[in-house]
């Protein structure tokens, strides 16, 4: 029998925190290297299943599935479309750079490390889960570690943060559970299966109501407008490899479930509200430039930067056409692995100076350099350079757009890459060249550690940027599907 | 098999609890804690017994059933009531000097929830449930010198007295309606009458009665003030037992009895289930007493309780079931860690909390994962319980009722934080770990086990349920 890749994928996280209770407190190197280990397997793992989908066979793949709760007619089950494959690459390579950032981590690191991988490895069940019980129970788990997380190792307001992002998050799941029961009750099936619940046909009214739950409910943790107020406050309050984690991966987590649950099972439902999200989605992308460019806290102008380029991912959805849809997944992949990217030079420049204001940095890329320029790549990915990955989402997002939608959409999201360029441009003049400022000279390079982590990440930016053909691929066979569903552009 | 034999172990859990005041009479004082042993070995091995009965099944008369049903509320009275006093050995022996009867009385409680769960006669039901009810009174006041505790008893008689009349009024109402006092017999009438403001007025009474014990609202009042000046394992058996022991009563009395004309009840019971979610989640939100949170927490959990009752049916009464063994053992070990600091400490107050994760990190943990349990989080028993609760609810229509209850999660997610947060984030006031005996320590270890198994492996527990809940609507 072949292994199990997704269960190994999914549980070793779990395995690891569980092995991490046994281990002394006082042992910080095992502790470490213990999450460093669970960390790699998962990613191994993930990376395995991505080069083992196989595209040209399309569907989901790597089926594993056994009877949880027959009762309920609730499976254990995981499977990967090509989505899915892309999306626990990008997670594998977040945590183990999370897992990297982290290691000067000397606060009761045991209780931290176990609570990262509880969290990780409910992002990978939810990415692979075509249960639809366990989709929900995956998600619940990566929200449940959360409040003491950023709460005991955050920073700036930590508690309100913290309780903020908890609250608005479960308050979002609320409406997917009852989303969930509405489409169980209504099934008639007595079952959660992803495949089952597709053949079903349901009534219009149902689709329209589950459809706006799922909607708004995932689109909270996505960040859509005005529900992404949590974002900024909480990726600002967390703890490095929390920011990385959660607008890296969680915030994905909302749309995967848009597109993988509301979109998929509710093609009626989505018609009538994929207009409304787009509109939504065009105010995410203008607000969220608008608000990183007033920021003064790097945190903050990362964070706002989030929500606006969630944005332009909810926009791909809403476009109702392949290409617009497929644009938005690699915008996921793309926006994970920058945002990392982002958070995680933050983090090295936040421990030395104790301060993120942006007032007081100046010329950084002669102190440290190499942090600097992994820095300025995430903005330049941030901001559309062709070469590296943001640039083929958003062309992809465009495209789709203008095929669909029309150029008044395309036009906005044109206003926000510009509003981008200025913030992000006028940010890394400041802070990387000019004059050196404050305590910008006392300021020394990355740990070794850090800095690997950060050209692992670049790595992804350029490779996608310059060859995007090995995600697309996957990602278009998965997409189709539903777009034609839909009824959308191909 | 039939006859007295079929009241084997009624016979024996009263027999424990002669055995055990006979031991409290005979040990001298010192040798308390060995009255507790002898209770708690003598009702695990009881339950062991009873758990061998699962597959016998007799009838004594009209009055008294074995099935699986009344098998399982066996066991999980005989379960409840070690857990209790396991948690009190230790408490009794430093806050509770020259507890006598204590464990006794227990004992007693124990058999008037086994006695309530089997029968199908109005009068065996109320006789148990007065067992339960007087054992209850003398127990909640047993903190003899501390004026909330004589407080707590005075309010939880006054007002238990009151109940019991509410209800004996329904139950002589029903008597009146349907001309028998057995289940079958009062299903029968029921099913053939027509809606009557006797008939009515017998629902609302028995119901509301009831609701008194389980501490639905508006019948709440009395609960908040018992629960805080209780010796605290005893607030655990209110808060747990006795409300399991009512919705027990309850399950078997609405499918065997009542269910004929529980139509005519459904809308207030919505009303009620809804208002009391509303209420205890929103008011545990104010409280700076743990005990009282906990006791605001538990009243909203009977809410949930409650969302499934009114959508009654075979689906429902099993995730009830379900709902409620989730609900003991975390519940149990939110309570066994307050019976730890407070044994340690005398500290209950919310506030006194803080830093307790670098002063008793197990501790902490099992609280912490309690909590998350009782809002509902995975991993844990709450999700998967409320799951089935709150999917019964939709199946039957009540996506309203199932919204308020998911959001009034939410509300307690906010409160269980805050003590969270003192457990974790804020730094601790006072220093020095505070130890746990190896009772404790193993009894904590039990329940977050029970805890997290239900949570990660539910089936076993579920298919349990769903074969001793199937008697009631054969």
């Amino acid at each position: 029998m072949a292994i199990p890749l997704l269960s190994l994928m999914t549980l070793t996280p779990l395995a690891g925190a569980l092995v991490l209770f046994a281990v002394p407190r006082e042992r910080h190197g095992l502790i470490r290297a213990v999450a460093l280990v669970a960390a790699g397997i998962s990613a191994a793992a993930a990376a395995a299943v991505f080069l083992g989908y196989d595209s040209s066979r399309a569907g989901f793949q790597f089926v594993e599935r056994l009877p949880w709760l027959p009762q309920l007619g609730i499976d254990y089950a995981l499977a990967v479309d090509g989505s899915s494959a892309v999306m626990v690459l990008l997670t594998g390579v977040v945590i183990v750079t999370g897992v990297l950032v982290s290691w000067r981590i000397d606060y009761r690191p045991k209780d931290f490390f176990a609570l990262l991988l509880i969290l990780v490895a409910g992002v990978y069940g939810v990415f692979c889960s075509t249960d639809l019980f366990f989709f929900f129970f995956w998600y619940e788990v990566a929200v449940l570690p959360m409040y003491l997380l950023i709460a005991v190792w955050g920073s700036t307001n930590k508690e309100y943060g913290a309780l903020k992002l908890t609250l608005m998050l479960v308050a979002g799941s609320i409406l997917i559970w009852v989303g969930l029961l509405i489409v169980y009750a209504a099934s008639g099936i007595n079952s959660f299966d992803l495949f089952r619940l597709q053949q079903v046909a349901f009534d219009p009214t149902t689709q329209s109501i589950a459809f706006l739950l799922f909607m708004i409910g995932f689109g909270v943790l996505a960040g859509m407008w005005p529900l992404h107020t949590w974002s900024p406050d909480g990726h600002v309050a967390a703890p490095t490899a929390v920011s990385m984690l959660h607008a890296g991966v969680l915030m994905k987590l909302g749309a995967f479930g848009i597109l993988r649950i509301a979109m998929t099972l509710l093609p009626e439902g989505a018609r009538v509200w994929l207009p409304a999200l787009l509109v939504l989605a065009t105010v995410n992308v203008i607000y969220g430039a608008l608000s990183a460019m007033a920021q003064r806290d790097l945190k903050y102008v990362v964070g706002y930067s989030s929500v606006s380029h969630m944005g332009y991912v909810l926009m791909g959805l809403a476009s109702l056409s392949l290409v617009g849809t497929t644009g938005a997944v690699l915008q996921m992949f793309s926006h994970g692995i920058m945002t990392a990217l982002f958070f995680a030079m933050v983090g090295v420049i936040y421990d030395q100076a104790h301060t993120r204001d942006i007032r007081a940095f100046g010329g950084l890329i002669r102190t440290m350099p190499a942090v600097s320029i992994l820095f300025i790549l995430a903005g330049l990915a941030s901001l559309g350079l062709p070469g590296l990955s943001g640039f083929v989402a958003e062309v992809l997002v465009f495209s789709g757009l203008a095929q669909a939608q029309g150029w008044l959409f395309v036009a906005l999201a044109v206003v926000g890459v510009a509003i981008t360029a200025t913030y992000i441009l006028r940010l890394i003049a400041r802070v990387f060249f000019g004059p050196p400022r404050g305590t910008s000279p006392a300021l020394q390079e990355g740990s070794r550690l850090d800095v690997a982590a950060g050209a692992a990440l670049a790595f992804f930016l350029i490779a996608v940027g310059l060859y995007p053909a090995p995600l697309l691929t996957p990602i278009v066979s998965s997409v189709l599907p539903i777009v034609r569903r839909l009824g959308g552009v191909e | 098999m039939n006859g007295l034999l079929l009241l084997l172990p009624e016979l024996l859990i009263g027999a424990l609890a002669f055995l055990v005041f006979s031991a409290d009479l005979l040990l001298p004082s010192r040798r308390a804690p060995l009255v507790g042993w002898i209770a708690a070995v003598g009702m695990l091995a009881l339950a062991l017994f009873c758990a061998a009965w699962w597959g016998v099944s007799g009838r004594v008369g009209d009055l008294y059933v074995v099935d699986r049903f009344a098998v399982l509320f066996k066991v999980l009275a005989l379960l409840m009531g070690a857990a209790v006093v396991l948690m009190s050995v230790d408490y009794a022996r430093r806050r509770l000097p020259g507890a006598g009867e204590y464990y006794g009385l227990i004992v007693f409680a124990v058999l008037g929830i086994v006695i309530m769960t089997g029968a199908t006669e109005l009068l065996t039901a109320y006789i148990g449930l007065e067992l339960l009810n007087f054992s209850l009174y003398v127990l909640v006041s047993y903190r003899k010198w501390n004026p909330k505790s004589n407080e707590a008893g005075t309010k939880y008689i006054l007002l238990g007295a009151l109940s019991s009349a509410v209800l004996l009024y329904g139950l002589s109402l029903l008597y009146g309606i349907a001309g028998t006092t057995s289940y079958g017999g009062i299903a029968a009438a029921l099913a053939g009458s027509s809606p009557s403001p006797a008939l009515n007025a017998a629902l609302v009474l028995t119901l509301g009665g009831l609701g008194f014990k389980v501490a639905a609202v508006p019948f709440h009042m009395w609960a908040p003030d018992a629960y805080e000046g209780a010796p605290t394992p005893i607030t655990a058996f209110l808060a747990v037992a006795a409300k399991a022991a009512g919705f027990g009563l309850l399950l078997r009395l609405v499918a065997e009895a009542l269910l004929p004309a529980l139509p005519l009840v459904v809308a207030p019971l919505a009303a009620i289930a809804t208002a009391t979610m509303i209420l205890g989640n929103t008011v545990a939100i104010r409280q700076r007493n743990i005990k009282r949170l906990l006791a605001y927490s538990s009243i909203g959990q009977v809410g949930y309780l409650l969302v499934g009752l009114a959508a009654f049916g075979a689906g429902a009464a099993e995730a009830i079931v379900v709902h409620l063994v989730g609900y003991a053992a975390a519940s149990f070990a939110a309570f066994l860690v307050v019976v730890i600091v407070e044994n340690r400490t005398g500290d209950e107050e919310i506030a006194d909390y803080a830093g307790l994760a670098e002063r008793a990190p197990f501790a902490a943990f099992a609280l912490t994962a309690a909590f998350f349990s009782l809002t509902g989080l995975p991993l844990l028993a709450g999700f998967v319980t409320k799951f089935a609760l709150f999917l019964a609810a939709a199946q039957a229509g009540w996506t309203w009722l199932v919204a308020i209850g998911i959001t009034t999660s939410v509300v307690s997610l906010y409160y269980y934080l805050m003590v969270i947060r003192q457990l974790y984030v804020v730094p601790p006031a006072k220093v020095g770990a505070l130890g746990m005996t190896a009772a404790e320590r193993g009894l904590l270890a039990v329940l977050l086990a029970a805890t997290i198994a239900i949570g990660v492996v539910p089936a076993p527990l579920f298919a349990v349920i769903q074969s001793a809940v199937a008697p009631l609507f054969s």
